[in-house]
């Protein structure tokens, strides 16, 4: 069932209250206009990166919208997230192209090479890993998407050989 | 030599493919020796197992290069247009001699696909000259009538492209007559059925067909307000089509008086989805467009009598769309022309899966599915054997190798068990096992049941669990009859097509492929050695030479053996994960 069932984001999170302010615009773009539940939570989250709690009580107190409402809408679509998430998001296409494919030695080889579960982040907040629907991409399966790169007929050597070499560049920069 | 165009084809696979290198290296080039020719960006053709393509256009004819990376760029840049020598090993498709990729273009019809890789899509001026419109502006200038409208769109015959394949004509018609001030047209781009991309490569490389087919819609039924629900997911396909709509505002197609129509005020916005596949079911999108959670409304009122904001709503997916300013301009018979006496037209399909070119086709409605894999997709990858064909989605079934001499259309393909659906097709080879992408479908659908209904919210989960046992060898007697039991009250008990349809992937691989699913359960074993848990790596003696790289290369030290001699799996420890297979150097390792 449609549940996101994303970790909560923990009190050391929280976003700074001077960050709030940057809501002010989106808030007034859509206050008092119909269906603008989405857009609001859309915006947030491209702001942030996620939707922290005090988002959600600022623009609940501020366009009158349901508390219980944002949340019922915020868990039910896969798009958004409650907690942060890694500086790279690692999407790996577990579509029925991929999945014939062998993307479950993808995400496989990606774990080992990060040392985390699907769904998780790494310590040092550098990659989060997620298994997504269908990247449309289906001739170059399997296939993963990083940032805006995608990389197509991938096997565990090379998945992890992408992740390495990211690695790499990270520590020099 | 002024003439001469070089253009790149920019879609989301070509640029995943690297397009974006190969279109800067010829800019570079282009720059650096002040070359004359025009460097242009286009679409997707559909030919995405060449990608990244290079189109020249030159005095001597047309020449589509493939697989150009960024050296290749240079190669072809050089020889073609500094020597005037085409490199034709590299040439897939070209009007002055023939190549080996040309039958993948033979026996396709491209309507709704007809500018998408011809017109760079951010650019209204070329899509004008290839039409664009023009349908649009004739019934203005024509005075042409609603009912008129769709009479022709009746005429054609087109069925909904979306995956219902309810006459479109039929559905103007009911929202038209609906008496309301108000009212809405919404173009279904919430493509979410995984293995399938005809609709984002359409809004890629043709937005102003979709916004013309929604804008002679609108005109139809009386609407003034057009909404494009398309996935999150496609960046691409948003950023181009808000350039198109700001465009088409700019050359008054949308907006007052649209397209010189008098009275006639549309214009239209995207909204962007925010991932949730049941979205695709009319009334949850509407749910979602007003931004409540995306659960299906019942069913009547529908939609053409009170849809969103309770006002009569007509609900269209792209790629019908797409067909509506082609049939309005060419008139009902130049697209009934094609296709079988109950499906009309064409249909456009994503080939993928074990198929040697993967891609986008559009065929006349009633090809063989044979003719389709092995015509225009070349056969399958390594020459294995085909086993089965997915068609539809999660909400289809799989079409085993001795139906598919099934012609596509929607009635034969509906009585396999499998649906037509949107228009993925995923080929199959012998090494896929059925069990286990029936757990994969199942899998899908019950993350995605929005759990309003009780039978597909847990119905769809017990489902799952039984398969998994399957797949995982813990099978007991009675299961495939439990899945069928269950199958059926889903179907029966579920509001929406997610429900009624989740069951489909079950049904047609017990049906077609029962034999798999008893070797899981009784065997314990995996036909297509598929299922992980229930496959075996063990050393063949007489092969191994003890030359220690398997046991080295465990990760988790499960391989016995001294240096040169036979060396020992433990079964206990194993965690299947390849690795000795993939490195032994004499076959040794063999999987049972």
């Amino acid at each position: 069932m449609r549940i996101s069932r994303n970790r909560i984001e923990t009190n050391s999170e929280l976003a700074a209250p001077e960050d709030l302010y940057k809501l002010n615009p989106l808030i007034k773009k859509y206050k008092g206009k119909k269906g603008a539940l989405i857009p609001l939570l859309q915006g947030a989250q491209h702001l942030y990166g996620y939707i922290p709690r005090k988002a959600f009580e600022k623009i609940a107190a501020e366009t009158g919208l349901e508390l219980a409402d944002m949340y019922g809408v915020a868990t039910f679509y896969s798009q958004f997230r409650l907690a942060p998430v890694g500086k790279y998001i690692v999407k790996v296409c577990h579509g029925t192209a991929c999945h014939v494919q062998n993307a479950k030695s993808i995400t496989g080889a990606l774990e080992d090479t990060l040392r985390i579960k699907d769904g998780e982040t790494t310590e040092d907040r550098l990659f989060t890993l997620e298994s997504v629907a269908c990247l449309g991409c289906c001739s170059l399966a399997p296939v993963m998407m990083i940032s805006d790169n995608t990389y197509g007929n991938l096997d565990r050597k090379s998945a992890a050989k992408v992740i390495r070499d990211m690695k790499l560049q990270e520590k020099k920069s | 030599m002024n003439n001469t165009q070089v253009i790149v084809g920019m879609g989301s696979c070509g640029i995943a493919a690297g397009a974006n290198k190969t279109y800067d290296a010829i800019k570079n080039i282009k720059e650096a020796y002040d070359c004359n020719f025009v460097l242009k960006k286009t679409s997707c053709v559909g030919m995405c197992f060449r990608e990244p393509l290079v189109e020249i256009i030159d005095d001597t004819g047309y020449f589509l290069y493939g697989g150009i990376d960024e050296s290749k760029a240079l190669e072809i840049i050089e020889s073609h247009l500094r020597d005037h020598e085409p490199i034709k090993e590299y040439v897939v498709k070209s009007d002055l001699f023939p190549t080996d990729d040309d039958q993948y273009f033979e026996g396709q019809v491209k309507i709704a696909l007809r500018n998408c890789g011809h017109i760079d899509p951010e650019n209204i001026d070329e899509a004008e000259y290839k039409n664009a419109y023009r349908a649009l502006k004739n019934i203005g200038s024509k005075d042409i009538s609603r009912k008129d409208v769709i009479k022709t769109v009746l005429d054609s015959g087109i069925r909904g492209r979306g995956g219902g394949g309810f006459p479109t004509g039929m559905k103007w018609q009911f929202a038209y007559q609906s008496k309301n001030d108000d009212k809405y047209i919404i173009c279904n781009a919430d493509e979410g059925d995984p293995g399938a991309f005809m609709d984002r490569s359409l809004l890629e490389g043709d937005p102003h067909a979709v916004l013309e087919g929604m804008a002679i819609g609108a005109y139809a039924i009386g609407a003034s307000q057009g909404v494009i629900y398309c996935r999150a997911e496609y960046p691409l396909a948003i950023k181009r089509l808000d350039i198109a709509i700001n465009q088409a505002r700019e050359k008054g197609y949308l907006g007052k008086d649209a397209a010189g129509i008098k009275d006639f005020n549309f214009d239209i916005y995207v909204k962007e989805g925010a991932g949730a596949f049941v979205c695709g079911e009319e009334t949850a999108l509407i749910a979602s467009v007003e931004g409540e959670r995306g659960m299906p409304r019942r069913r009547p009122p529908f939609p053409a009598v009170s849809g969103l904001w309770k006002k009569p709503t007509n609900i269209n997916n792209v790629e019908t769309f797409a067909n509506i300013p082609y049939i309005l301009l060419n008139g009902a018979e130049s697209f009934s022309k094609y296709g079988t006496e109950k499906s009309k037209g064409t249909k456009v399909f994503a080939l993928t899966g074990k198929v040697k070119n993967g891609g986008l086709v559009e065929v006349p409605m009633g090809m063989s599915i044979r003719d389709i894999i092995f015509k225009l997709g070349g056969g399958i990858q390594d020459d294995k054997r085909v086993k089965a064909v997915q068609l539809g989605g999660p909400s289809g079934g799989c079409i085993p190798e001795y139906l598919l001499d099934t012609p596509v259309d929607y009635d034969s393909v509906n009585a396999t068990g499998a649906i037509m659906g949107s228009g993925g097709m995923v080929v199959m080879d012998e090494t896929t096992c059925m069990v286990d992408l029936a757990r994969f479908f199942l899998d899908f659908t019950q993350k995605e049941s929005c759990g309003k209904c009780t039978f597909c919210r847990m119905g769809t989960k017990r489902m799952l669990e039984i398969l998994t046992r399957i797949t995982e060898g813990k099978g007991e007697q009675g299961d495939i009859e439990r899945l069928e039991d269950l199958a059926y009250q889903i179907k029966d008990n579920s509001l929406c097509g997610l429900g009624q349809t989740a069951p489909n992937p079950v049904l047609t691989t017990i049906k077609y492929f029962r034999h798999e699913y008893e070797a899981h359960i009784n065997k314990k074993s995996c036909p297509a050695k598929g299922c992980l848990t229930l496959l075996k790596y063990e050393v063949i003696p007489d092969k191994c030479t003890g030359c220690t790289v398997c046991a080295i290369k465990c990760p988790v030290d499960a391989i016995d053996g001294a240096r040169k001699e036979v060396h020992f799996i433990r079964q206990n420890d194993c965690i299947k994960c390849g690795e000795c297979y993939s490195r032994c150097r004499f076959d040794a390792i063999k999987l049972s």
